[in-house]
């Protein structure tokens, strides 16, 4: 008994000191979201019973490998002892209770965070490569950033166009996939004014790691201007110079997630001082990078590989028309000046 | 002797002529049709099935079975063969259960130095923020490939040492299939090959789970990779069938299930699994073969294909993979506990038991993976309580382990230091697990760092760590040599610590943010050293690898002749001469105890009577 009440005492002083360790630590990011609190609980309690069953483990290994070890000379075995029923009972029921109240536990939290309230606002989230758009249904507005209003409920249905990606605002916590042909939900309240990013979680393709979309919480009132400004103020297309078409179709259609405005190093070429340049290509052969070379490179990647990348770009904005294109070209023309 | 009377040498011949033949094949029917006479992707994909099961006709797998369709005797042939040095048996079809295993164990460590070093070179690109030295395509394909070639080692390490151990731990002349046992075997051999040529094809991108719609649109790759799969999902399923019927058939009268080593219940734990899973993981890559191949839409929605469906195809295998993968190195943890204890294995039923109980959960938990997929919300509460549900078993085998311990008397050559790194680095894993199962807490790090972490803690905790214990512990009975002892416990402090350094960074950036696959990460996240640690471990763990194998390999010419039991072990084994001899028992050995007791005076286990000894010790 007296390994017994020593390991005891150990396991207790060592859980503490594992406890204040992490606490010590910031383990998770700044929390932005309501339903994030309830992870965050939940993470905390798992986080106790890590530290005591790790500390348990630990210190009951360690005690006998410098308590229990042979001692030179001894060439005797130790005692026979070959199990024990009620003990293992006792180790097989106490965690079997433990799980299940967890369980009970998470699963009325998963009910809460996915529990609707009455005044929730719908934005639609289309993923795909490689990019986010978002439309506000109930407002009629569109855009390549998500605004969000501080403390009301948004619910998030998902889609792609293309392949599964994942919708992940590290600070909101929980994430959700968007998968093509179908719609997924997500319900997040912001809780707290600030700029946040999108990070897609789920590998999608080659630029999965730039994957981003800009997420800014705002207060409501806040919030509605920029609806209103959304929807007043964004000019129809014949209204705008094709440069700053250009400007607004890179940005919704995803190419920056590739394509750097400022010069530094993403999968693809910058666009920062491309036109009029002169360019190496894969097979050796060098060009001067004209309006022609630029749409020909939107249009068919493949075609006109740049030394240095990798030939990966996809063949998929065919849809794109001819004053787009324009659009896009001329927006790149403006890098170069 | 010429380089033809190697199997190994005319398997790799015919796999080429066969690929060969698979191409021709396509570009003639293509040209009957009237077609372009190149289409890469049915040419390669024919060209590789093909190329596979030439190899085993080349190699001579399938002879004695053309002999019986011939109604020809095929007797079975003992010892190296006949006017050829001993040593070519290991490059050709030999149907001896123990020259099987060491095939095995050979295979499996030159894929884990492959995989090990591709991991080398995509961690040196993490080391640091931005992009270094990979473009994303190499990256991506070298991330899938790491983690498949991983897969493809531990399943053939645990083949083999299953295979070399339990016909002698349960008294069984030899596998119940020894002809099957060898092509099982050397599947695995044109299938690695395929493998790595998906690199040189254009590679894939999408992470070893493949998840269409992406890898319906990945390279080439893609397809070898699948080919590639399925053919060792096929080695393992046959290799199951025989070790069940193995276990279940051959053993000495006398040795009754509860009184065969705790090694061999693993093995049956973890042979169901893999007999009745794998077909799943198969079927799901097969599926999307076809979809790329025939057009068959099952996984795209734009023809009523449904993406999710291949998820619970997929996870209906790969879950339950990760008990094939640790339950045998649990199995090596209880079975080595005791020999460096001198203390019998605690609740030896309960151990027992508990591989079951975790191979049969291990059936109904796969959905834990895709809790933020989009399947139906309510189907995650049921998987997180099966999920849950898992600690339980795991936790009986931990707590017995630590009552094994307690009072014994231990001693700590290196295979007992690297079971207590087993034990420390499994505890990892085991931690991490439970907020992976429940939903709230999963939403937030599925597809982080921190699963990277749980999932490397749980492979190295569970195969890795008793893998090098098992290769410590065996080897003086497999050489009849000693390795040498002080090398064997640098590289276990190396292995050690590392790897704690590697693990509880890999969850610390995943806390923080740091996504899965991806090739570059936001310095904004603030976790540049940390990366450069993990990097620096990952290096060491290597080393540490690299040290043991110059160990082992050093030590199986030059090491002093070891005794014929070092470790003063009750098992049957240990009771006959090392090197063993070819037929390893000369008359059945006699069951007259139980296996662990340690401490219990003038108690043997088994009787065995060998041309050298007259009775057990």
């Amino acid at each position: 008994m007296k390994h017994f009440a020593i390991a005891f005492v150990l396991v207790i002083i060592v859980t503490v000191l594992v406890i204040l360790g992490l606490s010590a630590l910031d383990l998770v990011p700044q929390l932005a979201s309501a339903e994030g609190e309830f992870v965050d609980q939940m993470f905390d309690v798992q986080i106790y019973i890590i530290a005591f069953i790790f500390s348990l483990i630990v210190v009951l290994m360690l005690y006998s490998v410098v308590v229990f070890r042979r001692k030179p000379g001894d060439t005797s075995d130790g005692p026979h002892i070959t199990g024990n029923t009620s003990l293992e009972i006792t180790w097989t029921l106490i965690p079997l209770a433990v799980v299940i109240g967890i369980g009970i536990w998470g699963a009325g939290h998963l009910y809460e965070i996915t529990a609707s309230e009455p005044d929730e606002m719908v934005v639609e989230v289309t993923g795909f490569q490689f990019g986010w758009r978002f439309d506000y249904p109930e407002h009629g507005v569109s855009s390549s950033e998500l605004y969000l209003p501080r403390g009301r409920q948004i619910l998030f249905k998902i889609t792609s166009t293309d392949v599964i990606h994942s919708f992940w605002v590290p600070e909101f916590r929980i994430k959700q996939d968007a998968v093509p042909g179908r719609w997924t939900e997500l319900r997040v309240t912001p809780t707290e004014v600030g700029d946040y990013r999108i990070r897609c979680a789920e590998l999608c393709g080659y630029a999965h790691t730039t994957m981003y979309a800009p997420v800014v919480v705002v207060e409501p009132d806040e919030f509605e201007a920029w609806l209103t400004g959304q929807a007043v103020e964004r000019p129809p297309s014949e209204d705008l110079s094709p440069a700053e078409l250009g400007a607004q179709l890179v940005e919704e259609q995803g190419c920056l997630s590739c394509h750097s405005l400022d010069g530094s190093e993403l999968v693809g070429p910058t666009w920062l001082g491309i036109f009029g340049a002169e360019r190496q290509m894969e097979d050796g052969s060098t060009l001067v990078a004209d309006e022609q070379y630029l749409r020909a490179s939107i249009l068919e990647p493949q075609s006109q590989v740049v030394a240095g990348y990798p030939n990966i770009m996809p063949a998929a904005y065919s849809f794109l028309s001819d004053e787009e294109l324009d659009g896009i070209v001329e927006y790149i023309k403006t890098l170069s000046e | 002797m010429t380089v033809l009377s190697l199997g190994l040498v005319r398997g790799l011949g015919a796999q080429i002529v066969g690929t060969a033949l698979g191409l021709a094949l396509i570009v003639l029917s293509r040209v009957l049709m009237g077609l372009d006479a190149w289409a890469a992707e049915p040419a390669v994909v024919l060209g590789a099935i093909v190329g596979i099961i030439a190899f085993l006709i080349g190699a001579g797998s399938f002879n004695d079975w053309f002999k019986w369709t011939r109604g020809e005797e095929t007797p079975m042939h003992h010892g190296p063969p006949p006017d050829k040095p001993a040593w070519t048996r290991y490059f050709n079809v030999d149907y001896n259960h123990r020259v099987i295993g060491i095939q095995y164990l050979v295979t499996a460590i030159l894929l884990l130095l492959i995989a090990g070093t591709l991991a080398g070179i995509f961690r040196v690109e993490l080391a640091q923020a931005g992009r270094d030295w990979l473009d994303p395509a190499v990256y991506n394909t070298m991330i899938g490939m790491h983690g498949w070639v991983m897969i493809a080692s531990i399943l053939l390490g645990i083949a083999g040492f299953a295979n070399y151990l339990i016909p002698l731990l349960i008294g069984a002349a030899d596998m119940a299939f020894p002809r099957l046992n060898s092509a099982a075997f050397w599947i695995n051999v044109p299938a690695a090959i395929v493998l790595m040529a998906s690199m040189v094809v254009g590679g894939w991108n999408t992470g070893w789970t493949a998840y269409p719609p992406l890898s319906a649109i990945a390279p080439l790759g893609m397809q070898l990779y699948f080919v590639a799969v399925f053919f060792m999902g096929l080695s393992s399923i046959l290799g199951a069938v025989n070790l069940i019927a193995t276990i279940l058939t051959q053993r000495v009268p006398g040795m009754t299930m509860f009184r065969m080593p705790i090694f061999a219940w693993s093995v049956l734990a973890t042979s169901i699994i893999a007999l009745t899973a794998t077909q799943l993981i198969s079927l799901s890559f097969v599926m999307v073969m076809f979809q790329r191949l025939l057009g068959m839409g099952f996984f795209d929605p734009a023809k009523g294909g449904n993406p999710i469906l291949f998820q619970h195809l997929f996870w209906f295998y790969s879950h339950p993979a990760v008990y094939i993968f640790v339950l045998p190195g649990l199995g090596i943890i209880s079975e080595l506990l005791p020999v460096f204890s001198r203390k019998p294995l605690f609740g030896y039923k309960w151990v027992a038991m508990s591989s079951m109980a975790i191979a049969l959960a291990g059936f109904l938990v796969w959905a834990h993976h895709m809790f933020a997929s989009g399947m139906e919300s309510f189907l995650r509460v049921p998987f997180m309580f099966t999920t849950l549900l898992v600690a339980v078993p795991t936790g009986i085998k931990f707590f017995s382990w630590i009552a094994t311990m307690w009072r014994g008397k231990l001693i700590f050559p290196t295979p007992m230091l690297f079971v207590l790194g087993a034990l420390s680095v499994f505890l990892i894993g085991g931690l991490t697990g439970p907020p992976n199962g429940v939903v709230t807490t999963d939403l937030f790090v599925h597809d982080t760092y921190w699963i990277v972490g749980h999932f490397h803690a749980t492979m190295f905790g569970g195969f890795v760590f008793p893998f090098f214990a098992a290769l410590y512990y065996w080897f003086p009975k497999i050489t009849g040599r000693m390795y040498n002892e002080r090398l064997g416990k640098l590289s276990f402090a190396l292995m050690t610590g590392a790897f704690w350094v590697q693990s509880l960074g890999q969850i610390r950036v995943g806390l923080l943010g740091m996504r899965r696959r991806i090739v570059d990460y936001d310095p904004a996240l603030g976790i540049e050293g940390m990366q450069l640690a993990i990097t620096v471990a990952g290096f060491v763990i290597g080393l540490a690898v690299l040290l043991t194998l110059y160990n082992l390999i050093r030590s199986a010419r030059r090491g002093e002749v070891a005794e014929r039991n070092p470790w003063h072990s009750r098992s049957p084994e240990w009771q006959i001469p090392s090197p063993i001899p070819e037929v390893a028992y000369a008359q059945p050995f006699q069951v007259v105890g139980a296996p662990y007791d340690y401490g219990l005076p003038d108690s043997v286990y088994v009787r065995v009577q060998t041309a050298t000894t007259a009775a057990g010790e």
